[in-house]
């Protein structure tokens, strides 16, 4: 089991960039369909025509 | 359930199951290299993270070559989409490549043919990425981060040659030659499967989020006309 550190080093580098990154493209999704659906709330209030 | 959303959740599916099965294949099934021993396992993930990360940059030149010529921006949002995500793959190449290089060569890093024109590569689209954000128009940026991502791309045979033009430290095209057993083959090609599913949910979500930022901006323009 010589170098394992290395191994469980590269796998858990691996799955915390994946990971970080699809939850921060989750974060930023949900963040910009709250915005578009605010936006819509407001035109929808004012009888605006998209 | 819209189409777009089923074939997503799917290909979500079909992801997870994929690397589930990846996982139960580099730590359980495939037999340890006599070599390097068990650190070799870092192999399975090592060439499909760069298989992936040429892909991506392939999606970039195609759409960059498709935007110049019929000028429509879905060209462009797919081109800077993969172009994002080839960067994450490209960064996760050069880390998993260092530490691999640690045990086996005894440093993290040599200014090896292969390596630097992986590092070369990285440089290169996050310039793509950079060309875009500093642009005043976002047109001309889109122009000129197209024809980062043409010119670019000229590296990614270079990268992917660098072994047989050169002679280098890093291993020669094992894979081609047929010096992987059968249930080593088989795990790569799992492994190869599954990142591939992987590209393909990222860039789906980043082309829908950057669809998001012009549905957003479509409507700030129409309030800035018809709100107050």
């Amino acid at each position: 089991m010589e170098n394992a550190g290395y191994l469980f080093a590269t796998f858990t580098i691996i799955w915390a960039l994946v990971f970080g990154y699809v939850l921060l493209l989750s974060n930023r999704q949900r963040r910009l369909r709250r915005e578009i659906d605010s936006l819509k709330e407001t035109f929808k209030g004012r009888g605006i025509e998209q | 359930m819209k189409q777009s959303h089923v074939f997503r959740s799917g290909l979500l599916g079909l992801s997870f199951i994929l690397l589930v099965v990846a996982l139960y294949l580099i730590f359980i099934y495939v037999p340890t290299e006599k070599t390097m021993g068990i650190v070799q396992r870092i192999f399975y993930f090592h060439v499909p993270v760069a298989w992936v990360a040429f892909l991506a940059f392939f999606i970039v030149f195609l759409g960059s070559i498709l935007y110049l010529w019929k000028r429509q921006s879905k060209w462009d949002v797919i081109a800077s989409s993969s172009a994002e995500v080839g960067i994450v793959f490209t960064t996760l190449v050069l880390i998993t490549g260092s530490i691999w290089a640690k045990p086996i060569w005894g440093v993290w890093w040599t200014w090896d043919a292969r390596l630097t024109t992986s590092l070369v590569l990285w440089l290169i689209y996050v310039a793509y990425l950079i060309v875009r954000s500093y642009a005043t128009e976002e047109q001309r940026g889109a122009r000129f981060a197209a024809i980062v991502g043409i010119v670019g791309f000229i590296d990614v045979p270079i990268v992917a040659l660098a072994i047989t033009l050169w002679r280098t430290q890093h291993p020669g095209p094992v894979i081609f030659q047929g010096g992987l057993a059968p249930p080593m083959l088989l795990t790569l090609l799992v492994c190869l499967a599954a990142f591939t599913t992987l590209y393909c949910l990222l860039l789906i979500q980043r082309v829908s989020m950057k669809n998001d930022e012009g549905e957003i901006k479509r409507l700030k323009e129409l309030c800035s006309w018809g709100c107050d």
